[in-house]
């Protein structure tokens, strides 16, 4: 198996508070990876900090051999990771359509000039920006509401449309925070199907989540984060055996 | 009539069809001064400082319609402008260049002055943004006012006067033309030269807004941290967004100092840059043809308040109770508070459109 990310003895500080303790974990290509753990463990710091929304305090991310910038979001995103958010965040007044467009700005190229004179180079990506978006939104199954403006859209298709975005970026490896938070069972299961489709693609998963039968169902391996260490690592059904595991889920006092 | 929706539905009148909606509003425009004239000449004089406040408005919603970065300065880049072309072209230091050289160099003045003021102000956002804004475009006010010594470069408060007049291809704006036994005024003239400047504006920023550009301004304006989470490097885009906004002030300045022949600093006060926000918040932050309706109405209303408003009180109670120019700010500020009730969206508060298409839906 290829390796495509690591984490090497991960560190983030909040002031006093250690909200990552050097955690170390390997993503392999095409796999689905998840990471859990009880509220407040560190899972959403450590997507910021993977994807440059804080800067690092200790430690590296390597993806495909080179280390990552810190705090430099934009440029994560050339070298291939994409996120979702757990609290949805599109661009409310831009349709379904411009916003997947709007994701494809890194993977385009057309300058000022270009768009000023309408050179034939910046119209002919425009279009083909247009095609590749309209063929991204059927691909996560919200075609029908290309035009329709993103804060009109139900919740679950709003999910959708955000990780029709990211996938627009051209990722590597697609980071999803709490992807099924608020969704219903049927809408969590056309998202497993969803993920199951993107994998297949060829994209690898990175998956926050908290409801364990998805968790389960979907990834190769889990990663377990409390208090901000990781505690296990392994297939879901070797996690699920650890004690210091269900001692974090079920409280009692933790083992060292 | 009732409705629940929070804005109240477009007149029927704003409804038509597209078809006929394009040519009506085109033969508005090229009939406009035609039509001005027979009520007086200052009636053409309205329609060119229309025409000058929609190039700035249309400028200025570059910068906080689309990108939503708010600038309460943005007056200061008129001014850049218009002493561009004053210094260029006056007898103040003898130098007479033609306008193709003086407007593209006020434009690039303006659009640096922009850069200067988008590189310490990246990281702000609303409230904090508008102030140091407001503190740069008093900052430049101020500079104008004062730079006549020690050595006297913008000769301070009493302005520059005798500049040249717009003149292309051997044409001067300034002086009536006499066409086939036709008279054309000077003022007919720099209407159509404004409607030029005005109409190819236009054209650029729609090109500019249905673009991976103005998608990225447009993200950045809904949500900045998801905006850089898809790739868009923020800073460029937002110096970009201060340096093509700060473009058309500096051309509409380097028009208005060619057109009044004079310019001054008490021309770019803060009041300016809010009247010119003002016209946007009107019609309609975002969309084109509202920011266009905004900056006609708002400068078209203190003329009217001078034409009628005067003579109304006289014929009512003998006097002039209300001075038009207290009067202008009253309703003013009547109709924004009026606005933002009714419809807070702006007159023409139609959806911006970011790619081609939709006709079907939206």
């Amino acid at each position: 198996m290829i390796t495509l990310l690591e984490s090497r003895a991960v560190n983030k500080r909040f002031g006093g508070l250690k909200a990552l303790t050097d955690v170390s974990l390997t993503i392999r290509k095409g796999e689905v990876y998840g990471l859990i753990g009880p509220n407040g463990a560190g899972k959403t710091t450590f997507f910021n900090v993977l994807t440059g929304a804080y800067a690092i305090d200790g430690g590296e991310f390597v993806m495909n051999g080179a280390e990552l910038p810190s705090a430099k979001p934009h440029l994560v995103v050339q070298h291939g990771i994409a996120r979702t958010f757990q609290n949805i965040r599109l661009f409310r007044e831009l349709t379904a359509l411009e916003n997947v467009m709007a994701g494809h700005h890194i993977r385009s190229s057309a300058g000022v000039w270009g768009i000023l004179t309408q050179s034939r180079a910046a119209r002919e990506e425009e279009r083909l920006m247009q095609e590749r978006a309209l063929e991204i939104l059927d691909y996560v199954g919200i075609g029908r509401h290309a035009d329709t403006v993103a804060r009109n859209l139900s919740y679950g298709d709003q999910r959708r449309l955000e990780i029709a975005r990211a996938l627009a970026t051209e990722p590597q490896l697609l980071a999803l925070d709490e992807p099924a938070a608020g969704m219903n069972a049927t809408e969590t299961a056309g998202l497993r199907t969803l993920v199951d489709t993107i994998r297949g693609d060829g994209i690898t998963v990175l998956l926050i989540e908290h409801d364990v039968k998805l968790i389960m169902g979907l990834c190769d391996r889990v990663a377990v984060l409390d208090f901000g260490k990781k505690i296990a690592e392994g297939t879901p059904a070797e996690v699920q055996r650890c004690p210091d595991v269900i001692k974090a889920y079920l409280g009692g006092h933790r083992a060292h | 009539m009732t409705t629940n929706s929070t804005a109240l539905p477009l007149p029927a009148s704003f409804a038509l069809d597209r078809r006929i909606q394009r040519p009506l509003v085109i033969l508005l425009a090229l009939a406009a001064p035609l039509v001005a004239l027979s009520m007086g000449k200052s009636w053409v004089r309205v329609l060119d400082f229309a025409l000058l406040y929609v190039l700035l408005a249309i400028g200025l919603n570059l910068v906080v319609g689309f990108a939503g970065l708010l600038d309460l300065g943005y007056i200061a880049f008129y001014a850049v402008g218009a002493y561009t072309w004053a210094f260029l072209a006056s007898p103040h230091f003898g130098i007479h260049l033609p306008f193709w050289i003086v407007l593209p160099l006020g434009a690039a003045f303006a659009a640096l002055a922009g850069i200067a003021l988008g590189f310490p102000t990246l990281r702000l956002r609303g409230d904090y943004l508008a102030i140091v804004t407001l503190g740069f475009g008093e900052i430049i006010r101020i500079f104008m006012n004062n730079l006549n010594q020690p050595i006297n470069i913008t000769n301070g408060p009493q302005g520059i006067d005798s500049i040249d007049p717009l003149t292309i291809a051997g044409l001067d704006l300034s002086k009536d033309l006499d066409l086939f036994g036709f008279q054309i005024p000077s003022l007919t003239l720099y209407y159509y030269a404004f409607l030029a400047c005005v109409v190819a504006a236009i054209i650029l920023v729609r090109r500019l807004q249905i673009s991976r550009i103005g998608r990225a301004w447009a993200a950045i304006r809904d949500d900045e941290l998801a905006a850089k989470a898809i790739g868009i490097d923020t800073r460029m885009m937002k110096l970009l967004a201060f340096g093509l906004g700060a473009t058309f002030g500096g051309v509409s300045g380097g028009l208005f100092a060619a057109f009044q022949g004079f310019v001054s600093p008490e021309s770019f006060s803060l009041m300016e840059s809010i009247v010119v926000l003002t016209m946007i918040v009107l019609g309609g932050m975002g969309n084109l043809a509202g920011v266009i309706v905004g900056a006609i109405m708002l400068t078209a209303l203190p003329e009217l308040l001078r034409h009628f408003a005067v003579p109304m009180q006289m014929a009512l109670f003998g006097k002039t109770l209300l001075d038009p120019e207290v009067l202008r700010m009253l309703l003013l500020s009547l109709a924004m508070i009026v606005m933002m009730l009714v419809r807070p969206a702006g007159l023409l508060p139609a959806r911006t459109r970011y790619a081609h298409r939709d006709r079907r839906n939206a």
